[in-house]
């Protein structure tokens, strides 16, 4: 065989791998890779769904008159922040069965409590996203010009209608930039959670890396799954950025 | 919650504290001359050298540091070449694979931070310079770098935090480091809670040091913008 016949002979094997390997069906890991990037999305937008409420509750208490309330709080987002992620989701993962057992005693049930790794990936990243989101929403409220709050008392707006109309539109313009960021890495942090073995995009491509013997294959491929989903997400973000700040004037 | 085991995890952890430092230490400081010249390479006037710096940023933000320490750490090893090479002997070892994709990572985000810095600077500055005869290098290092740095510098503590926490990623390549001394402890005394709060403590300190490291830094490079001290 000649050194050009040989060559060509190469290329084409390897082209072929690349595509069986990735077919759907059966023998390709295709579907399985659409599987898990579902399942990513499943993760990210639970987690920081919830986050969001433990940010709105977490900036309005760290704007409250209460010392406590405020103390605690920042003790939660100083943890919460300074903590590396993985420690976090080991943590819940080890030790959230317990937690979970030991306050269902205090209820009266002794059975076996067990925590899939679905609830305890989502409760880390909402737990660990929620500290970044508070600080995101306190700034935000802080942001809001307090002439907006007077002139909506001077005109007789009750508290209910003032953070309605007034407070709420203006801090979900400011915080969305900060949004966009906790949901980039609420997506990204996810992939930390296929260390407890919850079969999302990274653990995917591990398994199918594990099985084909191309692992630079497969975490090409995830990869450029994690890029698909950013990409379209902070395309998403600046849109929604474009359409609340419709009413200001730009510089 | 268990004292006596809490202190017998104490000295377990701390002997992985080292690899952690050396993990951020190392990859800071690479990282840092890398994202000086990914934030230089990004203004460049050669459109293709502009180009590809951008997409190597957009790559790195948008994809998880832990595909891409599997990528360096497992995926390299798929290509015989690279098993061939010399340069095996470093992606063969799992803490320089962790350096690679910690530096790769923390000069991708903090070229954005420089570049920001360097944005920043008053066209004012770059004038008076040039009406002194400054050359461009020359420019550079008295006037340019230096207000860029001190804009970038709060910013850029963030970075250093984030990367203290990324650190612990190095944990599942086998790089034993505090998180992977303490998933092995949870695993085997099934203490996860001991565990977490020594593990995370010590992480909680090592931010604190490093928050007041780039305090101190802040300090000595805002000496123009202090009060003079008073002389009598």
């Amino acid at each position: 065989m000649t050194l050009p016949q040989l060559h060509c002979r190469v290329r084409k094997r390897i082209k072929g791998v690349a595509v069986d390997l990735l077919a759907f069906g059966p023998n390709g890991w295709g579907d399985e890779m659409c599987l898990a990037t579902l399942m990513t999305l499943a993760v990210s937008v639970c987690a920081f769904m919830l986050a969001l409420i433990i940010g709105g509750i977490g900036a309005a208490g760290k704007l409250s008159r209460h010392r406590s309330v405020r103390l605690v709080l920042d003790l939660y987002t100083t943890v919460f922040r300074g903590v590396p992620e993985l420690l976090i989701i080991y943590l819940i993962f080890f030790g959230g069965s317990g937690a979970v057992m030991f306050l269902a005693g205090i209820f009266g049930y002794h059975g076996y409590v067990e925590i899939s790794a679905f609830a305890s990936g989502v409760s880390a990243i909402c737990l660990i996203n929620g500290a970044y989101q508070t600080e995101v929403v306190r700034g935000a409220v802080l942001a809001v010009p307090k002439g907006q709050i007077d002139a909506a008392r001077s005109v007789g707006m009750n508290k209910w209608l003032l953070f309605r109309r007034i407070l709420l539109p203006q801090t979900l313009r400011l915080a969305l930039p900060g949004l966009g960021n906790c949901w980039l890495s609420a997506l990204k942090e996810t992939a930390l959670v296929s260390v407890t073995g919850l079969v999302e995009i990274m653990r995917q491509s591990h398994v199918a890396a594990g099985s084909s013997q191309r692992p630079f294959l497969f975490y090409t491929v995830g990869a450029g799954l994690y890029l698909l989903l950013t990409t379209f997400s902070s395309y998403g973000f600046r849109s929604a950025e474009r359409w609340t700040s419709r009413g200001v004037r730009k510089i | 919650m268990d004292f006596s085991v809490l202190l017998e995890i104490i000295p377990k952890i701390l002997s992985g504290a080292k690899i952690t430092v050396y993990l951020v230490v190392i990859s800071l400081l690479i990282g840092f001359m890398c994202a000086v010249a990914v934030a230089l390479l990004r203004r460049s006037r050669f459109t293709w050298l502009s180009a590809s710096t951008r997409l190597y940023v957009f790559v790195v933000r948008g994809t998880p540091l832990l595909i891409q320490i599997f990528l360096i750490y497992y995926g390299l090893g798929q290509f015989a070449f690279i098993r061939e090479s010399p340069l095996w002997i470093v992606f063969k070892e799992p803490f320089w694979c962790a350096i690679i994709a910690m530096t790769a990572n923390t000069a991708a985000y903090g070229s954005e931070i420089i570049r920001g810095g360097l944005e920043s600077i008053p066209w004012g500055q770059v004038q008076a310079s040039r009406a002194f005869g400054m050359s461009g290098f020359l420019m550079f290092r008295r006037i340019i770098f230096p207000l860029a740095i001190r804009q970038a510098l709060p910013a850029y503590g963030n970075e250093i935090i984030l990367m203290v926490k990324a650190s612990s990623l190095a944990s599942t390549i086998t790089v034993m480091e505090m998180t992977g001394i303490a998933n092995m402890i949870m695993a085997e005394t099934y203490r996860p809670l001991e565990a977490f709060i020594v593990a995370g403590s010590f992480y909680l300190a090592l931010n604190f040091i490093m928050t007041r490291i780039v305090q101190v830094i802040e300090w000595q490079l805002s000496a123009n913008l202090r009060a003079p001290k008073a002389t009598v």
